[in-house]
């Protein structure tokens, strides 16, 4: 392989890795506060694609616009999901709200299929984020190069945010300890509903740099993607938002180098992530940045 | 009172095969269907509720392991001419070729095949707990798929197997549903199943009263596994057709469901809500098709019926937190003191 083509190889797994990273943020975040596997994260993914493909096809609206429009949207309906489906369930035992979480997901998958049709569609082509640029011998499109820099521009937006801001700390409060939070005057359910809320719009950000690199949407895209980004975070280190980061790379480059380096395990593309998942939750099963958790009796 | 009980489960068990025996030559092709795929996730159920509901673990590998019975069931039992007309890509490997079996020794061997993938699978993560041990098992049943996809020359690979011999009728899949009843509630009433219950109430307890935690798990994994691959061979063999994508991790979820809103650690619970899922499943029908009011025909939205029952199971999850029988079963003495005790209690209410 040259120099050249392992370089081709490399951009393109920092781009896929920064796009499970974003989306696994969402996740680590809604484990940390909720001790929750938010198996609805890949849906509201999948929504966000839709939502910016209708602003664009459908009502015409500049393309910019309507991503703005589409993130909104996508938090709104993270923050709705939650409310419906979480927030009634606070006390009951985990396997409930599990099997709530993955309710969700089912529903918002069949009514992706009602209201959309099950036929993929074509994300709508921007040629800003597209075009092909070269640099040397390596030729990308744009894209590749802005999806790291909104990765690591966003990533240290939301490390402020949950360091140095109230609202961070109500969350950090939250994440420790619900009753004591409340008794120390942090409205735990609004806390938790702006982690949906902040979780949805990394989605979305993810979902619409996803659908400009692969530019085909469809109801049941979300399922692969989310699992990824689950392991994702749990590799890094679940509740561990730096974690997520490195998860989402170890992750997007480490399949694409399968691909690079294996060109006949193509077909076990998917199974990578799993078994990199297995051997994490074997050898380190608090994830690469995970604080060790001792047991309570 | 233990007699009386005896022979009144014997009695039931009598009127359910008079109705089998009756369904079977009088029922339509498509009743039968819906009888057969009640029947079949009853199995699935009570195997799932074994590993989930009585021992307390978070498993949701269930979909990996019915795959590996539907897919051996599905191999043992197909005639040569049939293996070749399917494997057109790739011939199939030498021994699996030629070897065709009667249907229960193909549905055992799928159920031991699927109970040594479970030890295989159980033996490292058992360990884990909690949320990690369902992602973990979940990894694990999405790579099982993901073998099936890519082996051309054992599994068709994602073609799947087609012209699967249609085996399955009432009597298969009700008396291995009565089977599968009887041996997991004599396990559950057995000493095994209080240490398993004791596993989930509190591990900590459990292990210092001298229950070794691993090995019990390991145990009702593999029999719930072993189960779930008679369900899946079961179901290979109803439907005739099987492929990769139908092994997908909303099928597990479809168990899932049936078990949590039977009540997770109920038996009884159980057994209803696999009939109830399953055949509202099927009325829930009505939502796709075009429905005739005389004046105006109202459009079907196909898909409609999977988002009202989407909606239906989380309105269930939310209103009814343990399920419909949470962790009570049903008992003759029950059944009896209800209709007996009727007039005491209403004695008392006047004595007040």
């Amino acid at each position: 392989m040259s120099f050249e083509l392992f370089l081709q190889y490399l951009t393109n797994g920092i781009s896929l890795g920064s796009l499970y990273a974003l989306i696994a943020i969402g996740y680590t975040m809604v484990y940390g506060i909720l001790k929750l596997i938010n198996f609805a994260h890949g849906e509201i993914f999948m929504m966000s694609l839709y939502f910016g493909f209708y602003g664009v096809s459908v009502f015409s609206m500049p393309w910019y616009i309507s991503f703005i429009v589409a993130i909104g949207m996508t938090a709104l309906l993270g923050m709705m999901v939650e409310r419906a489906a979480y927030k009634p369930l606070r006390e009951s035992p985990r396997i409930t709200i599990m099997v709530s979480a993955i309710g969700v997901s089912f529903f918002l998958q069949n009514l992706a299929i009602v209201l959309f049709g099950g036929r993929p569609k074509a994300f709508p082509n921007v040629r800003l984020l597209t075009e092909v640029m070269q640099i040397g011998s390596v030729s990308f499109q744009r894209l590749t190069m802005i999806i790291p820099i909104v990765t690591v521009v966003l990533l240290f937006a939301l490390l402020y945010l949950v360091n140095n801001t109230k609202t961070g700390m109500a969350m950090r409060a939250v994440s420790k300890d619900h009753e004591t939070a409340r008794l120390m005057g942090v409205d735990v359910n609004r806390t938790i509903t702006i982690t949906f809320g902040i979780g949805s719009i990394l989605a979305a950000i993810g979902g619409i740099m996803w659908g400009a690199k692969f530019p085909q949407i469809a109801p049941f895209m979300g399922v692969m993607p989310g699992l990824k980004c689950f392991i994702a975070a749990v590799v890094g280190g679940i509740g561990n938002i730096t974690g997520a980061i490195i998860g989402g790379f170890i992750l997007g480059i480490g399949e694409i180098m399968l691909i690079a380096f294996l060109p006949n395990l193509t077909g076990y593309r998917d199974a990578f992530a799993f078994i990199l998942l297995i051997a994490i939750l074997l050898f380190r099963p608090t994830g690469i940045m995970g604080e060790k958790i001792s047991e309570k009796v | 009172m233990k007699i009386r009980n005896t022979i009144l489960t014997l009695v039931s068990i009598a009127l359910l095969a008079a109705f089998i025996w009756y369904a079977d030559s009088n029922f339509d092709s498509y009743k039968i269907r819906i009888l057969n795929l009640c029947a079949i996730y009853t199995i699935l159920a009570l195997s799932m509720n074994l590993i989930n509901g009585f021992t307390g673990l978070l498993s949701l590998g269930h979909a990996g392991f019915m795959a590996v019975g539907a897919y051996t069931t599905a191999l043992l039992t197909m005639s040569e001419t049939a293996k070749q007309q399917n494997f057109f890509l790739k011939p199939i490997v030498a021994p699996l070729a030629t070897i065709t079996l009667p249907f229960l020794p193909a549905l055992l061997i799928g159920g031991v095949l699927s109970a040594f993938v479970a030890f295989l699978i159980g033996a490292p993560t058992l360990r884990l707990r909690g949320d990690y041990l369902a992602i973990a098992t979940l990894g694990f049943s999405e790579i099982i798929r993901i073998v099936f996809t890519n082996t051309q020359n054992i599994t068709n690979g994602p073609l799947g197997l087609k012209s699967i011999p249609n085996n399955t009728n009432l009597w298969w899949t009700f008396g291995l549903a009565l089977v599968t009843l009887i041996l997991i509630k004599s396990l559950i009433d057995s000493s095994y199943g209080k240490a398993l219950k004791a596993i989930r109430e509190d591990e900590v307890a459990a292990e210092s009263m001298g229950i070794n935690l691993f090995q019990h798990k390991l145990i009702a994994f593999i029999i719930g596994a072993f189960f779930a691959a008679i369900g899946g061979g079961l179901l290979g063999s109803l439907i005739g057709a099987i492929n990769p994508i139908m092994f997908r991790f909303i099928l597990t979820f479809n168990v899932l469901l049936i078990v949590v809103m039977g009540g997770m650690g109920s038996i009884t619970g159980s057994v209803i809500s696999a009939f109830a899922v399953t055949a509202g499943l099927e009325y829930l029908r009505v939502l796709d098709e075009s429905i005739n009011l005389g004046f105006v025909t109202i459009k079907g939205i196909p898909g409609l019926r999977m988002v009202v029952f989407a909606g239906l199971l989380m309105v269930v999850v939310i209103f009814f937190k343990n399920g419909l029988m949470g962790t009570k079963e049903f008992s003759w003495d029950k059944l009896i003191n209800f209709f007996t005790s009727k007039k005491r209690f209403k004695k008392k209410e006047v004595g007040q």
